[in-house]
């Protein structure tokens, strides 16, 4: 939404501000300006001048040589030595003649632009005498590119050449102000809540509250001759559920011209282009009132006759710009007693459209239903300005008083002879809405002090209704968005001034400031992480359905059954990931491909799986059909690829669980189904029978489709089972004050058996006295023969209440052999 | 010579070689001399059977003054010695402080972890508990409970994820506050961060899944004043103690009244440059005071209580904080970007 002040100005008459002071002041209470554009930037010492004779140049063709009157004033210096308030201007426009008056800057002035109308430059062009081809020139004749604008706003401007101004242009004075170029065009972002604001009257009535001045809308009266618009036309809703009211008035003996200047100009600054004084009076009065207009040539509408209905599935319908539109049942249409002839809200037909040389036209103001619009206008692909606007909402009130006022303006204009009466359907209006007026109650919300007298003013001077006695605001219908006391609480703070609440902290009762368990978890994996040396990535929670052949997921697997986007902005963010690694994955081939060494990644990434497969973890929904939910799990995935190998992820791993307080030792299942990874460096991690999570390096043919040229490995931890698993809290054990004994075992065995098991019966036959063991050794070799490998351990024994004695420590030495004897692991001699 | 001569001219003569010595082997070989087993002052005294008996407890006295004073000058020495010795050792192990540090192999945090740390930090210190909630959401939460009605343009399917009728990818954190009204009494803090989704292409200020931080205040007598108070504190908290703040009246559907925050430019102070785009206030937030039909929906009744609300976007606060000029650099996960933080 945007606005020319000098429009503005005409209705607060006594606004007295600077464009900064005026864009503070009107965001401060409400209405927020987004920027403003000064029209008469870069124009500087540009007068009115009369082309009083006109010369060949003596030394080329296509330049003329004028005398120019422009005051003896604004001559100065640069006047012509027999003629004290001319300049002499050499120029190379073919559009003037003598007797001319034009725009003229003079020596040391500045203009906004160049003659072909390209992009302003910022600091505009200055403007300096000199001589053109040997013959001097004090100044410049305006084309109105030059003067920032383009023959869209100035309809009367040559294609090329200068602008002419009209005869009664007072020579010397100022052309820039005869141009009506003196104002300021600003930019508001409205807020959908304040549909009463996409107008020249909303947002007047909020500058005359918000700087004190008397607001003076224009209050059009119902005129016409004697006739009655009822004799000319009758109007049926068909469907009223998509238009409450629809105003129908008829002009006759129309006669088609420009509009006057002060029209065209408030228009033209306000960016919309003038046409002709009937299309510029639908446009002004949808401006000012934000009620947008449609005009029908009244010997086109068979059977004198609006029939506003829902169009047939598939029709076809030629809008006034020659397109031929596919309609649907859901677009509401404006039909005459045989056809269509406007789609209702958003473009007028071909079959309807008004020329030049129409005699009768029917004035439309209607309210449609906003929605209705908004979607239709989306089907069709056709957003216009009206129905930019009916989408916001139209008071069916205001739609009664904006056809008023264009009938008032066609007679003003005198563009034709307005019929008396109109043709007004509608179902129930809105009517005021009135809400209690409680100063202690809004005090009490806001944290003010603002007396009683203070609101009832602020409130006044938006035009709401204060009842002093009854204590209560009547809302007028155009503010849909007043609906209670909180509402009324947000009038007055904002005419009090948001800035001059005070600032306190909420009293009353202490609460905790704390962190979640689950986050504090995930905490601890980024603290774990980062301190291995894994940075921190944060990859999109969509991607694409062929990740999964890239992963190498089989294709009746259950992760494929994804929660899958109705509306994605492209098949590559159409799926809710179900596997975390993709964007790890991603990430490092980004980083590989930029040549970076040795990266190391991790995520706290969500997964989402769909419901019914797990339990929902938002298990606390007050709503039934919560369970519709998917399980969005925190999953905890590293990724590295260069120097490091699958045991140290392994650490890292095994770090995390330990500092969650996790004190079994997890075991790793190389049997566990992961395609993604490589079938020989692979396992899955079990704790407690569960799995919670997976390791290994990244498979080869993967590795390929992510182009990632070494060794990747990746670890992913389902932080829910940890989460349950996890605790803070620890347990002193003491310091062992009894010695330790230490024994080596050297063990040969098949390559088969695996250190897991090994461990497994060092662990279980170990019992109590054993109180740590670490491998040191891993040999494998054409002396031990083939298939077998060494592996030697250090355990180390203790007791905590004394001396182990060499019996104790033999006999548990001799379980231990026997059981790793049992699994065909022999100690060597 | 008389034996005190004696013992005069043995302790000058030990104290003269100590002092010569020079070296912890030649001062053993002093002491050896003098006070060893055979030394000169071992001597005198195996000589005392010659002394006259009433002479013997002052020539015993003389000898234990010669060897007290040989013996303390002998420590002294040797300590000299091993001082010298470890200055010198000292001196020698001089290193060049100024070659490169070892490496330390710590990873970085994302910038929004950092920034989310940052405003985690300051609202918990206040007492506001962190909560989460579900990103695929109820059509219900993240719109009608929120007073957005079934038709309203922000439900546009241009702005909205949408899984099925019922189930969108939520547009905002603010379906959490309806979820913990629904669950919890007042008086309620809380803050809730999360990723959000909106349908937008990716480029350098838009990214269709970024985060959000909702706050929210339910209590008897919270008024605006105090939602004023708190975010004044967080801005001067996050971003320097001189920081000023504005509120503005805007709308959201579910705060009444409404207001969007900004902060004096961080980078000038509010004089107006090239990274407030001149204007010397940033846009920061938007808040206000929780809608009486949010309140009631959730379960809440308005007349007794009332509360505050508001919506950081954890991005902008990065972007800005940082000073990073393009939010896809939040998403690449490139390591010389996250190097930096």
């Amino acid at each position: 939404m945007n606005t020319p002040l000098s429009w503005i100005k005409a209705y607060v008459p006594d606004l007295d501000c600077t464009d900064q002071q005026y864009m503070d002041a009107m965001t401060l209470s409400g209405s927020k300006v987004e920027g403003f554009r000064r029209l008469d930037k870069n124009l500087e010492k540009i007068v009115v001048g009369m082309i009083d004779q006109i010369t060949p140049h003596p030394d080329a063709d296509k330049l003329i040589v004028c005398r120019v009157r422009v005051g003896a004033e604004n001559a100065g210096a640069n006047a012509l030595p027999d003629a004290p308030d001319c300049i002499q201007i050499v120029t190379g426009a073919h559009n003037v003649k003598e007797g001319d008056k034009v725009p003229v800057v003079l020596d040391g002035g500045k203009v906004a632009g160049g003659h072909d109308g390209g992009s302003l430059p910022e600091d505009g062009i200055k403007i300096k005498k000199g001589k053109l081809r040997g013959v001097e020139s004090f100044g410049m004749m305006c084309s109105v590119e030059e003067l920032g604008s383009s023959r869209d706003m100035y309809p009367d401007a040559p294609e090329e050449g200068i602008y002419i101004l009209p005869g009664d242009a007072e020579i010397g004075s100022d052309a820039i102000e005869l141009l009506g170029l003196h104002d300021t065009d600003f930019e508001y972002e409205i807020t959908s809540n304040r549909v009463d604001c996409y107008s020249i009257i909303g947002i007047a009535r909020e500058a005359a509250a918000t700087f004190g001045s008397s607001f003076q809308p224009p209050r059009p009266v119902m005129r016409g001759n004697g006739e009655n618009a009822a004799d000319y036309v009758k109007v049926e809703i068909a469907d009223p559920d998509l238009c409450r009211r629809y105003v129908a008035r008829v002009v006759k003996n129309v006669k088609i011209g420009p509009s006057p200047e002060w029209i065209q100009r408030r228009l033209a600054n306000s960016g919309i282009r003038p046409i002709n004084n009937l299309v510029d009076i639908t446009n002004y009065v949808m401006k000012e009132y934000g009620q947008p207009m449609h005009a029908f040539d009244m010997s086109t509408v068979a059977g004198s006759k609006i029939v506003v209905k829902r169009a047939e599935d598939g029709e076809e319908f030629t809008t006034l710009d020659g397109q031929v539109r596919k309609l649907d049942h859901d677009v509401l249409m404006i039909c005459d007693g045989e056809k269509e002839i406007g789609i209702a809200g958003i473009m007028g037909g071909q079959n309807s459209m008004i020329t030049t040389d129409v005699d009768t036209v029917l004035f439309e103001s209607a309210c449609f239903d906003g929605t209705n619009i908004r979607l239709s206008a989306k089907r069709l692909g056709m957003r216009t300005d009206a129905s930019g606007i009916f989408e916001k909402g139209v008071d069916a009130n205001v739609t009664f008083e904006a056809i008023n006022r264009a009938c008032e303006l066609v007679e003003e204009l005198g563009c034709g002879e307005v019929v008396g009466g109109c043709v007004d359907v509608h179902g129930e209006l809105p009517c005021d809405k009135v809400i209690p007026l409680r100063p202690d109650w809004i005090n009490g919300f806001l944290g003010t002090d603002i007396p009683a007298e203070d609101m009832i003013k602020y409130l006044r001077k938006i035009d709401l209704d204060v009842d002093e006695k009854a204590m209560t605001v009547t809302c007028p219908s155009w503010r849909q968005d007043l609906e209670q006391e909180a509402d009324i609480a947000e009038e007055v703070a904002r005419f009090f001034g948001y800035d001059n609440i005070p600032t306190t902290l909420p009293r009353g009762e202490a609460t905790a400031g704390k962190l979640s368990f689950k986050l504090r978890v995930e905490q601890l994996a980024r603290t774990v992480a980062q301190y291995a040396g894994f940075s921190q990535a944060m990859t999109f929670s969509f991607e694409s359905p062929k990740v999964f052949d890239k992963l190498r997921i089989p294709a009746d697997s259950l992760l494929r059954e994804a929660v899958t986007i109705s509306n994605p902005l492209g098949e590559d963010y159409s799926i809710m990931r179900t596997l975390p690694l993709d964007g790890l994955l991603t990430s490092l081939a980004a980083n590989y491909n930029h040549r970076n060494k040795n990266v190391k990644l991790y995520e706290l990434a969500h997964i989402y799986i769909p419901s019914g497969r797990q339990a929902p973890v938002y298990a606390s929904c007050s709503k039934d059909h919560a369970c519709e939910l998917p399980d969005e799990r925190v999953q905890f995935v590293l990724g590295f690829y260069g120097e490091e190998d699958f045991f140290y992820m392994k650490g890292i791993v095994e770090e995390f669980f330990s500092k969650a307080g996790i004190c079994c030792r997890p075991v790793y299942n190389p049997e566990a189904e992961l395609p993604f990874l490589h079938p020989g460096r692979k396992a899955g991690i079990v704790i407690e029978g569960v799995q919670v999570g997976y390791i290994g390096e990244l498979h080869p043919d993967v590795a390929d489709a992510y182009e990632i040229g070494e060794r990747c490995h990746i670890a992913v931890i389902d932080m829910p089972f940890i989460v349950d698993m996890a605790t803070f809290d620890r347990k002193y054990t003491g310091i062992a004050r009894f010695p330790a004994v230490t024994r080596d075992i050297s063990l040969l065995m098949s390559k088969e058996i695996l250190a897991g098991q090994v461990e497994a019966v060092i662990a279980q036959r170990g019992g109590k006295l054993l109180e740590s063991y670490e491998l040191f050794d891993v040999f494998e070799g054409a002396q031990l023969g083939i298939g077998l490998k060494s592996m030697a351990y250090t355990l180390t024994f203790r007791a905590k209440d004394h001396t182990l004695e060499e019996a104790e420590i033999n006999a548990v030495m001799k379980k231990i052999l026997n059981g790793l004897s049992d699994l065909g692991a022999e100690q060597r001699s | 010579m008389s034996m005190n001569e004696k013992l005069e001219k043995i302790r000058q003569e030990a104290l003269s070689r100590i002092e010569q010595s020079g070296g912890l082997e030649k001062l053993e070989e002093v002491r050896v001399a003098y006070l060893g087993k055979k030394g000169e002052l071992t001597e005198v005294l195996k000589g005392m059977r010659d002394v006259a008996p009433e002479d013997r407890p002052k020539v015993g006295q003389l000898v234990n003054e010669a060897r007290a004073i040989i013996e303390k000058r002998l420590d002294e020495a040797r300590s000299e010695l091993a001082r010298a010795a470890r200055e010198l050792k000292i001196a020698s192990e001089t290193i060049d402080v100024t070659l490169p540090a070892t490496k330390m192999p710590a990873g970085h945090p994302h910038p929004n972890t950092l920034a989310l740390d940052e405003v985690e930090r300051v609202f918990v210190g206040m007492g506001y508990e962190v909560v989460e909630g579900p990103e695929v959401e109820l059509d219900y939460y993240n719109f009608e409970a929120l007073n957005i009605p079934a038709n309203h343009p922000a439900k546009d399917e241009q702005d909205t994820f949408y899984i099925n009728k019922d189930i969108v990818l939520r547009t905002q954190t603010s379906p959490v506050q309806v979820r913990i009204m629904e669950k919890q009494k007042p008086p309620i803090r809380v803050i809730a961060p999360g990723r959000v989704y909106r349908a937008d292409e990716v480029d350098a200020t838009h990214s269709p899944c970024f985060h959000q931080i909702e706050g929210l205040v339910i209590d008897k007598g919270i008024t605006m004043a105090d939602l004023k108070g708190t975010l004044a504190q967080f801005a001067r908290e996050m971003f320097g103690a001189d920081t000023k703040v504005k509120f503005r009246p805007h709308h959201f559907p579910f705060t009444e009244p409404s207001a969007e925050m900004d902060v004096s430019c961080f980078k000038c102070g509010g004089k107006g440059c090239r990274f407030c785009k001149g204007e010397g206030w940033i846009e920061i937030l938007g808040c206000g005071m929780v809608h009486p039909k949010v309140l009631r929906m959730s379960g809440i009744d308005p007349d007794v209580y009332s509360g505050f609300a508001f919506g950081i976007g954890l991005e902008r606060i990065a972007l800005l904080k940082y000073e990073i000029d393009d939010m896809r650099l939040l998403y690449e996960n490139d390591i010389r970007f996250l190097r930096q933080f």
